[in-house]
Parts: structure tokens; C-alpha cells; sequence
């Protein structure tokens, strides 16, 4: 694999050469970034796809006179960038001035050691990426007779990237990662009765070998065959278990609310909630991409500053947003190291970076046990559709199993669940102690809410 | 973009280790983006996307790489990693002839965006604003986009096709924030054609405004949605969505050929009401999912997929038509030159029905009527789906009365589609939208005339 040589230097140079062109009174700050991919798609037994690529590209930010201009280009073709510094000035004098604008300035906070690089992974043979995907098939395919495998993927991504600044960011790293991903389909029945349910798994590591193929297997196929046979329920109000993978999306859900940039925009249902209580006692809302467990866990953030561990909700309570310099600047507070960065295609937002709650102590079989009349939910469908973050309404398609004294029975789907997420927070329960770092910037575990409105028959 | 003698070299190098097809998709794209935010034009931002994808098939084996670098090194390089990729045994000389096909636009461009100044694009944000803004004292917040782009794209493969197209869009969105004593509400309006900046010779941008802010202010005094099952009317122009989802998806041949859709082995059959006729179109002037040709060089066409409530036929790509050894319908499309091709959908329509628009609603007695959707999902082997409202009303004893809070229903494809029960005549085509597959966003239009579903479920919390 290519990717083993370590560029960075040379990004950085890059970098640093069109910081160097600044003139007075000009800020600028420049962001390179190279990557690579390997994506193979196995289909009964057969590579379907492979693909293999690399690209880099610049982006560069201008800032005059409380003025902000931006320019991109997939590439680092010197021509190229000399063409993006003198649109990104170009585009400066059709900003309106804004006393906040500005970019990072260094706070002396020093970014967390992370191993973001595994060697065993960029020098990974193909053969055996391969090998990967058609054992995950194989295995996922062999647990149960109704099971068929859509498709099954090993995909990993290397990337490299470099910032400078006028304001004394300079800051570079390269990071790889990899996973698994296997679809399923579960048919029953015949004619008219016939029905095919899907499913999925996966597995995530900082190297193949750290792969958990059994247990994606397995996942695949009890996700899709346990949803055979599901009907429609009738509506009422109930309590619900959220399933790990669910609970990491509604919190995906969460953290656009607790978006410093959403609150200095008006734009958050919990501005000026600080020190309120907005969540149930004992729930506790961490962003800490220094944890090395985290999916997306980093150093630095998208603006160059160290990422640090942020308690956003202690128990219950709302502390604070995260914010990126410019949110941070204009809320009168500091950046809290929060800056999110697409690639060099954008300037930064402002987001959540490996957001969780803290766990507590008991797993899903002893939550379900104790509930008499409840819903676990194994699946949610259209958050993009359904929810609005700015009123709070929430309202999701969901599929899943009923919850009767204790015990697991029916499936069900074809429904929606809903409640706002101010009265959800609010009705949270219990959270589960089986925290699992899915690929997502949140983590999942099992959340219990009570009061929420199943609607279906 | 690629001298036709270098395509060639390139294609004949790609396969000369025995793969029996290889293409080459060259994309050369300039965009222009300005974002107003509170007040404040915050950036303009401009963008270069440059390069090409090579993919090589053997068998049912794709390989594909791409690269930014356009020059015959930079093709070379990439199409022997292709090659590599789809690990062919044999070996051969093969000679590439490529025909030209003639460039066919589906409408003409008057004003190419790169000739405008910056200064006009932000000015429309600018007045924008202002109109939101005074439209209501209850408007706190506005938000409002502009972008163009003009992409070239060039396609080769060793079948022979050499075509290529230049495709220009220009977007425009706003959204609005509400305050009321019952907390935020949210509205939202946007326009996007493939066109130049004549649009706006003919799309009033304050009315725009005007109306997201009119929908924000509205929801304000909105009320819980109801729970459960009951009629929907959609209203015209906003719900094409629903045929997206609800069957659109399931159409794909790729889908189709895994056994991964409800609709598999369908063709031929009832699966709509008989009023119901649905349409793929990927050549109608000015829309957002109109292409000259599509990803893989194929002219677009007019499909139709449900006639008279009778399935037709499928949406088709190479490889799937290849597979099936039937012809191409230009629906192979892709998100940009780092992604391989798949079916997917252009401009998606259900064509008019016999009834009045206001007589679906009077000969409702109890149901909801969206007047705008968000977004939707579908998982095609369920054919399970949703979309959002975002603009909805109560309907009580054949009128429109009070507006509800945003939410979600549910539905299953296949039953939905029986269930249209009333089909206006008074068909428009919605807003622009980008439907996400497999990880890749592609730009779609769709459109419908106000229709009911008999029953649908609703996602509020009210009883």
C-alpha cells in the first residue's frame, strides 16, 4: 500500500508556502489534505467491486477586514493553488464584516497522544482484504436457512492532512482505519405471503485483525430473521428500550442541539437552558474524542487546536456547548476545541466529535426483565425526515419487538415512535451499562424513555 | 477535456490483460456557493473538481480507480490499478474505435454562471433576507444558500461510446426560524434547475422568502399531529417524494436482480391503482434531474415504469442491462468521478388523474393534508418507507382547518400504491432534491398532481 510513506511534510510545506504569501492585514490559513480508499464489494462468493483510489485537494481561507473568502480545488497542482489563494481573496469583498470573524489562535492547550496510525493496516494485503469480505458472507449466510447475504464490504481509508495559519496554527498527522459491512435478507413465506426483511452488521478496528466477524455475522442475521413475521401494532403510549445502534443516533440528534453555533444563531432549543435541568437525573452527556475506545476519536480538531473531553449535561443539568473559535469568539466564551472539518472542500463547523452518555451498570436482558409494557427498538427510519431540531418535534419510522412482562415477544414494524426531544431527555430512564463505539461520532448503548407515542393500527 | 486518441490508448491499455470492458468518465466541475446567516453574508466560496474515474469489468468483476491527474500518464496509471482490481487471467491486444455522439442539451443555457458577477449571486440572499425578515415580527432567524455549478463530462469506453455534456445548475434555498410562545417553529422553501441565472428572470426570490417565513409563522400556532392511521391528501407539487420512496427505489434493476425489492418478477402486473401512471424522464427541460446523457454515456430518455397501474419495466444501468441483455434506459448515474455508477433515478412523476384538487379535500371527512414534505427513507425488501411533513393541516369534515407540528408517516410501498385512491389534475413538479444510495448523492427532481392515500400512517403524539 502506498500510503506507507508519510507524506505530511510535504503537505505541510504546502501549506506553509500559502500562509507565507499573506500581506498586511490579511489573515490566512490553509488546509491540505491527501487520502486514499479501498473499497471491495463480495457477492455470492465473487468480487463484485474494488475499488482503489487516492486524492488530494487544498482548501484556503481568507479573512480582510472582518471579511471572510474561500476557495477549493481537488488538487495540489502548484497552478492550481496559486488559482485557489486568489479566488479565496476574490471572494473576500462580497463578505459582510463581522466583528467575530477571525480564525484559531493557538490557546496552549496540548493535543492528547492518540495512535491514529497502525502500520498492520496500511501494509495489509489485498489477498486478504479480500479473503475478508468473502468469509464475512460466508459466515453471515450459514446461521440460518431464510438468510441471504446483499451484499458483504471491507472498505478501509488512510488520510493525511496539514493546516496552517497566519495565527500560528501548524499542526499535521495522518490517520487509518478500517471495517466490515454485511447486508442481509431474510425471506418466509410464499405467493402472496412471502416477505423479506433486512438486516445488517458490522465490525470496526484499527486493524483487520481486531475484526469480530462472528458477531457481525451474527447480528446480520438475527436482525433480519428476527423481524420475520412482523405486524403492524396497534397505537398507544409506551415505554421504549433503545437498541445501542439506535440510542447512537438519537444522540447524533442530541448533539445539533448542543451546537455552540446553533446558539449563538438562535437556532437551539437549550440556548440561555444553561445550568437548567434538561435531562433526567443521572444522565450525564460526555464529548470526548480523547478516548482512544472512540470511533472518530482525534488529537487535534478541524481548526488545529487539541480535542479535549467536554461534559456538556451532568446529571440532568446543561453546562455548556461546544463551540469552534468563531461560535466560541461570539458567545464570549473559548473554543471548545469543537471545530468539524469535511475535508478541504469547507471551512469548519461546529459539532459534537465522539459524544456519549455515561454508562450505567445493567445490560439489555436485565433493562428488558424489568419492564411490563414496552417496545425495544431495533431500528429508526427517516431521523433526517422526521425530526426537527430547532422545535424539537421527533417522529421516526421504527421496527422492533415487543416488551410483555419481562419478556421479548412479537416483532413489529410499520410504525412510527414520537415525543419532542426536550420531553425525551426529560423521560430518560435508565441508561444501559453495554456501551459499544459504533462508527459514528456517538456511542450506543441501550436508553430507556419512557411515554412515547407508538403510532400504527 | 481528453484527446480522443488518448481514450483510446488508454481503453486498449485498460483491457490488453484480458477484461472485456473498460470506460473512462472524465468530470471537469466549477461551482460558485454563497451562504447568508444572520444577517451576514458569512462566504463566498469557489470550487475546482477535477479528474476521472476508470472502470475496468471482467465478468461480473468491476475494478475502479480514479485519479485527478487528466494526462495520459495520470489515465494510465489509474486504469492499470482498474485492471489490477478486476483481476482478469487471459491477455490480448484489443484496438478502441470511439464514435462521437453528437452533444444533445436538453435546453439551451442563456446566462452561463461563470458570467455573473459574484455580486448579483449574493444580492439575491441579500434581498431575500430582507423580505423573511419583514414579512412577520415572529422571524428571528434566516438562513439562505445560493449555488451554481457547471460541470463537463466526458465518457469513453471501449463498447465504442464517446460522448460527452455540460450540465449547469443553479440552486437557491432559505430557510426561516419562527419564535412564538410555544418555542421555535421552522420554514423552509428552495428552487434548483438545470439552467443558467435566467432563472431568475422568472422566479421571484422575495416570494420565496415570503413563504418560508409564512410557513415558520404558521407553524407556530400548529398543534400536536394526530397518531395513526388515516386518509392523506398531498398536495401537487410537493409529495413526489412519496412515489420516490414508496416504488421509485424498488424499481432499480440492481435491487431487482439481488432479489432485494417487492416489486421483483412484478412486471406485467397490477400494482397501482389503474389511475396511477408513473414516469422516470430524465430529458425534460430545466429540471434538476435532467442530464444530456447519463454517467455512462447513454442519452437519456423517457421511462415509464407504471402505466395505468401495470408495471412496465425497471430502471437500467450497463451492468444490470448487460446482465439482463436488454438495452440501457440513461438511468447509470454516479455522484462524481471518485464513485462507480448505479441505477438511479432522474426525474420521477405520477402524471394526472380525473379529479378536482378541491374535491379531494371536500370528500374527506377526517384526515391530514401536507402541504410540503421533507425528506423519506425506504428499505426495498420490505418496501417499507417514510417521509416528513413539514407543512401540515388537519382536515375536518372536508376543510382544511388547523396546522400541525412536523413529522414523519409511514407506509409500505406496495400497499400505498393501491391505495391511491384520488388523483388530481393539476400536476407540478416539486422541489429539487438529492437522493442518497449506497453512500453516493445524486441531484433528482420529482413531481405529482394533490392525490389521496386512503389510509396512511400519521407519526404525531395526539390522540
Amino acid at each position: 500500500m502506498s500510503a506507507v510513506e508519510d507524506t505530511t511534510a510535504e503537505l505541510q510545506a504546502v501549506a506553509d508556502r500559502v500562509i507565507d504569501q499573506a500581506g498586511s492585514g490579511e489573515q490566512i490559513e490553509a488546509f491540505v489534505s491527501r487520502g486514499g480508499e479501498t473499497e471491495i464489494r463480495v457477492y455470492q462468493g465473487d468480487v463484485e467491486h474494488f475499488v482503489s483510489a487516492q486524492a488530494e485537494g487544498i482548501g484556503i481561507r481568507v479573512i480582510r477586514d472582518g471579511r471572510t473568502g474561500f476557495a477549493y480545488a481537488g488538487t495540489l497542482d502548484e497552478a492550481a493553488v496559486a488559482e485557489v489563494l486568489a479566488e479565496a481573496r476574490s471572494n473576500v469583498e462580497f463578505g459582510t464584516v463581522d466583528e467575530f470573524a477571525g480564525l484559531a489562535e493557538p490557546d496552549g492547550v496540548e493535543p492528547t497522544e492518540q495512535t491514529l496510525w497502525n502500520d498492520t493496516l496500511a501494509e495489509y494485503e489485498t489477498d486478504r482484504k479480500i479473503d475478508i469480505a468473502k468469509k464475512l458472507e460466508k459466515l453471515s449466510s450459514g446461521l440460518d436457512p431464510r438468510v441471504r447475504v446483499d451484499d458483504s464490504n471491507y472498505a478501509d481509508a488512510w488520510g493525511e492532512t496539514a493546516v496552517a495559519s497566519t495565527r500560528g496554527i501548524r499542526q499535521s498527522g495522518r490517520e487509518n482505519g478500517c471495517y466490515v459491512s454485511v447486508s442481509t435478507l431474510a425471506d418466509d413465506g410464499e405467493g402472496d405471503d412471502a416477505e423479506t426483511q433486512s438486516g445488517f452488521g458490522f465490525s470496526v478496528g484499527k486493524s483487520p485483525d481486531e475484526f469480530d466477524l462472528d458477531r457481525a455475522a451474527r447480528e446480520a442475521s438475527e436482525r433480519a430473521t428476527c423481524l420475520l413475521g412482523a405486524t403492524k401494532p396497534a397505537s398507544k403510549r409506551v415505554t421504549v428500550v433503545l437498541d445501542p445502534f439506535v440510542t447512537a443516533q438519537f444522540l447524533g440528534v442530541i448533539s445539533s442541539t448542543l451546537n455552540g453555533e446553533a446558539v449563538v444563531k438562535g437556532r437551539s432549543l437549550f440556548a440561555d437552558r444553561v445550568g437548567d435541568q434538561v435531562a433526567a437525573s443521572g444522565v450525564t452527556f460526555v464529548d470526548d474524542p480523547t478516548n482512544p475506545q472512540a470511533y472518530t476519536s482525534t488529537d487535534v480538531d478541524g481548526e488545529g487546536l487539541a480535542a479535549r473531553r467536554n461534559v456538556l449535561i451532568e446529571d440532568g443539568v446543561l453546562k455548556q456547548f461546544v463551540h469552534n473559535s468563531y461560535s466560541a469568539r461570539r458567545a464570549g466564551a473559548a473554543s471548545t476545541g469543537n471545530a468539524t472539518r469535511g475535508g478541504f472542500a469547507g471551512t469548519p463547523g461546529v459539532g459534537c466529535l465522539a459524544l456519549s452518555l455515561v454508562p450505567g451498570e445493567r445490560s439489555q436482558a436485565e433493562i428488558v426483565a424489568g419492564i411490563d409494557d414496552g417496545l425495544l427498538v431495533q431500528q429508526m427510519q427517516g431521523l433526517h425526515s422526521g425530526v426537527n431540531p430547532v422545535s424539537g418535534d421527533f417522529s421516526t419510522g421504527a421496527a422492533g419487538l415487543l416488551i410483555t412482562n419481562g419478556e421479548i415477544g412479537a416483532p413489529v414494524r410499520e410504525f412510527t415512535i414520537a415525543s419532542t426531544l426536550q420531553k425525551m431527555l426529560l423521560d430518560i430512564a435508565e441508561v444501559g451499562g453495554d456501551i459499544d463505539w459504533l462508527p459514528m461520532r456517538a456511542a450506543g448503548m441501550s436508553l430507556v424513555i419512557h411515554d412515547i407515542t407508538m403510532s400504527g393500527n | 477535456m481528453i484527446d480522443q486518441d488518448v481514450l483510446e490508448r488508454v481503453l486498449a491499455g485498460a483491457t490488453s490483460t484480458g477484461a472485456d470492458f473498460a470506460e473512462v468518465y472524465a468530470e471537469d466541475k466549477r461551482s460558485t456557493s454563497a451562504g447568508l446567516d444572520d444577517g451576514r453574508i458569512e462566504q463566498v466560496t469557489s470550487g475546482r473538481d477535477r479528474g476521472a474515474g476508470v472502470r475496468v469489468i471482467s465478468g461480473e468483476t468491476t475494478g475502479f480507480a480514479y485519479t485527478s491527474d487528466l494526462t495520459e500518464d495520470g489515465l494510465n496509471v489509474a486504469a492499470s490499478a482498474a485492471a489490477a482490481a478486476a483481476r482478469q487471467g487471459g491477455g490480448g491486444v484489443k484496438t478502441v474505435g470511439l464514435t462521437r455522439a453528437a452533444a444533445h442539451r436538453p435546453n439551451a443555457i442563456v446566462h452561463q454562471p461563470d458570467a455573473i458577477e459574484k455580486a448579483a449571486k449574493v444580492d439575491l440572499l441579500t434581498r431575500m433576507n430582507e423580505a423573511a425578515r419583514s414579512y412577520g415580527p415572529e422571524i428571528v432567524q434566516v438562513s439562505a444558500g445560493y449555488g451554481d455549478s457547471t460541470k463537463r463530462v466526458l465518457v469513453a469506453n471501449t463498447d465504442g461510446v464517446l460522448a460527452d455534456d455540460e450540465i449547469v445548475r443553479t440552486l437557491l434555498r432559505i430557510n426561516a426560524v419562527a419564535n412564538g410562545d410555544g418555542g421555535m417553529q421552522t420554514g423552509y422553501q428552495s428552487m434548483g434547475h438545470t439552467v443558467g441565472f435566467e432563472i431568475f428572470d422568472t422566479v421571484d426570490v422575495e416570494e420565496m422568502a415570503r413563504e418560508a417565513a409564512r410557513q415558520a409563522i404558521t407553524k407556530l400556532a400548529a398543534r400536536p399531529a394526530p397518531s395513526g392511521e388515516m386518509p392523506v391528501v398531498i398536495k401537487h407539487g410537493t409529495g413526489g417524494v412519496l412515489f420516490h420512496e414508496a416504488c421509485g427505489h424498488g424499481l432499480e434493476a440492481d435491487h431487482i436482480q439481488k432479489g432485494a425489492s417487492v416489486y421483483a418478477g412484478k412486471v406485467g402486473k397490477q400494482v397501482a391503482n389503474p389511475m396511477v401512471t408513473l414516469v422516470d424522464d430524465g430529458t425534460m427541460p430545466g429540471e434538476w434531474g435532467t442530464l444530456g446523457i447519463d454517467d455512462e454515456g447513454q442519452r437519456t430518455q423517457r421511462n415509464v415504469l407504471i402505466e395505468d397501474g401495470i408495471l412496465t419495466d425497471y430502471m437500467w444501468d450497463f451492468l444490470r442491462s448487460r446482465k439482463d441483455g436488454r438495452p440501457q434506459s440513461g438511468n447509470g448515474r454516479r455522484q462524481s468521478y471518485q464513485h462507480l455508477p448505479m441505477v438511479r433515478m432522474t426525474n420521477t412523476f405520477v402524471m394526472n388523474g380525473p379529479d378536482d384538487a378541491d374535491d379531494i379535500v371536500a370528500s374527506t371527512p377526517k384526515g391530514v393534508y401536507v402541504a410540503k414534505l421533507g425528506g423519506g427513507s425506504v428499505n426495498t425488501a420490505s418496501g417499507d418507507f417514510v417521509f416528513g411533513m413539514t407543512e401540515a393541516y388537519l382536515i375536518e369534515d372536508g376543510k382544511i382547518t388547523e396546522p400541525l407540528r412536523d413529522g414523519n408517516l409511514i407506509g409500505n410501498g406496495p400497499k400505498v400504491l393501491q391505495d391511491i385512491d384520488m388523483l388530481a389534475d393539476d400536476f407540478a413538479m416539486g422541489s429539487p432534491g438529492t437522493c442518497g444510495k449506497d453512500g453516493q448523492g445524486v441531484p433528482v427532481g420529482d413531481g405529482q398532481p394533490t392525490l389521496r392515500v386512503k389510509a396512511l400512517t400519521v407519526g404525531g403524539t395526539a390522540s
